[in-house]
């Protein structure tokens, strides 16, 4: 079981998607995980054949288990340590591993659902509406199960606190003791489910930030950037690209930013037992936020090798599969730096929070058309405001500082992208 | 095309992108982008189903101008009768 969270200690195997036999090669998705807070698909890390599937669908076996054992290689599967921070209650757009779980949960043939969505793609409510005429089952440990019996409990009506939303024992015993009231609320598991999840996600996001403002001394640093350069040559580009492939400015903004990141390794990387290790290469994590609420943080990997055009494509698959709950394992890896950007929200400037145990936050505001003095002229420029919050303990405000300055230059020279 | 069509033909495009989309509601003079919370890369994909649907291909200085359900309306039903008209 690979570990997809800083806070993560156990996971649920939701689904195989390889059976005894069949060959394996680095980085095939061979299964589909509940992380209590979203499905995660995830990738072999070695090449060689199925031998054996040791945990059974449904089962929740704790970080570092061993999943498969791989014939022709020594180890098992589960990438390494991986980080995935913050994630959202799932909104399948496409049937998702989520939908496709609950169907098989619900003992329903995903073929002859009616599907409601304005794609002809299967939601879960369809799911969950056709389970409705029969007993919705909640998952629901043995010891809950006796203690709701013997105590005329309505195990629909507790919410559970367990992985993926399980009842436990306790949450029974909690139930008990409330008013009798809370027994009579919604018992639809479809309910039940989103709202562990929204908790669930609120609570990483709730201890991952009190840790970096617990742990890290934050300074920041803010500095406005002319885009005028780099708009006109996206312009010119965009052009002669088909309609939908067109560059954006967040394509610009955050190649700027994983090419300065290179420039300013100081910047790069994390603080770990008291001491700054520097990072191999530029893994931009990219923070996104989602309609349904909450947020993903997705990797660029190596982003400072690519091309403008290569971030655009890379941005606007992630963000799609990010939306459809459809991420990677690798994809939730350990950024060496990350971007929030917030121009889409209409805001002027993010001052952020360090994802630790990164050591520094970019952030991009809106490009806003302002008056702006250039050559001793005024004149009317795009303009956005960058920012960054750095760790004290790593660096000191002249290397932020350069940092800055580094993604100003870069957005004056758009050609050399 | 006509401005019924037009305005269906936006109204499909819209639920695509966001499928929960409450459009009966939508005013024909509604900020698109802040109304259904479009990002630049939703936008994107907007105008590029918007140009496939139409059949023409609509450039990025028109479609800048596509704020509301009015504006992409007018600017299908004038750009289709251009396109008409060449053809």
């Amino acid at each position: 079981m690979p570990s997809l969270g800083a806070d993560m200690e156990e996971g649920t195997l939701l689904e195989w998607l390889v059976k005894p036999g069949d060959t394996v090669h680095r980085g095939d998705i061979v299964a589909v995980v509940d992380t209590s807070k979203s499905a995660v698909e995830v990738e072999c890390f070695d090449d060689g054949v199925i031998d054996a599937l040791l945990v059974d669908p449904g089962q929740v076996v704790p970080v570092g288990a061993v999943l498969a054992r791989i014939e022709g290689s020594a180890a098992a599967t589960g990438p390494t340590s991986t980080g995935l921070h913050v994630v959202s209650p799932v909104t399948p757009i496409a049937p998702s591993p989520l939908v496709r779980h609950r169907a098989h949960e619900l003992g329903i043939d995903l073929a002859a659902v009616h599907a409601t969505g304005a794609d002809g793609v299967v939601h879960r409510r369809d799911i969950e509406g056709l389970a409705h005429a029969g007993p919705a089952r909640a998952r629901v440990s043995p010891l809950a199960r006796r203690l709701a019996e013997a105590n005329g409990v309505n195990l629909g009506a507790v919410s559970g606190t367990g992985a993926g939303g399980a009842i436990r024992a306790d949450d029974v015993r909690q139930a008990m003791a409330a008013p009798a009231t809370s027994q009579a609320s919604e018992p639809t598991t479809s309910g039940l489910d989103a709202d562990q999840r929204a908790i669930a996600m609120r609570n990483s996001i709730a201890a991952l930030m009190s840790r970096s403002k617990r742990e890290i001394p934050h300074y920041y640093l803010s500095t406005t950037v002319d885009l005028q350069r780099t708009s006109e040559w996206m312009r010119e580009r965009n052009r002669e690209l088909p309609v939908g492939e067109r560059l954006v400015p967040s394509a610009a903004l955050l190649l700027a930013a994983a090419r300065a990141a290179r420039e300013v390794p100081e910047l790069n990387g994390h603080w770990v037992d008291g001491a700054f290790r520097p990072a191999a290469g530029v893994d931009l994590g990219l923070i996104l936020s989602l309609r349904s609420g909450g947020l993903l943080v997705p990797v660029l990997a190596a982003a400072d090798t690519l091309d403008v055009s290569q971030v655009m494509a890379l941005m606007r698959d992630l963000t799609r599969r990010a939306r459809a709950g459809r991420l990677r394992g690798s994809e939730l890896s350990q950024p060496s730096i990350s971007v929030s950007n917030l121009g889409d929200q209409g805001v002027e400037s993010v001052l952020g929070v360090i994802y630790p145990p990164q050591v520094a936050l970019i952030g991009f505001g809106a490009v806003i058309q302002r008056p702006w003095a250039v050559d001793g002229l005024l004149g009317v420029r795009p303009l956005v405001t960058v920012t960054l919050a750095a760790d004290h303990r790593a660096t000191d405000a002249a290397i932020g500082a350069r940092l800055l300055k580094t993604i100003d230059r870069i957005l004056q020279t758009p050609e050399e992208t | 095309m006509t401005p019924d069509q037009a305005r269906a033909m936006l109204e499909t495009t819209l639920r695509e992108i966001v499928p929960d989309a409450d459009l009966s509601t939508l005013a024909p003079g509604a900020d698109l982008r802040s109304t259904f919370e479009l990002d630049s890369l939703d936008f994107v994909e907007l105008v590029d189903k918007l140009s496939t649907r139409a059949g023409f291909r609509i450039e990025e200085d028109d479609a800048d101008g596509l704020r509301s359900a009015e504006a992409v309306t007018q600017f299908l039903v004038t750009r289709s009768s251009h396109v008409g008209q060449q053809a």
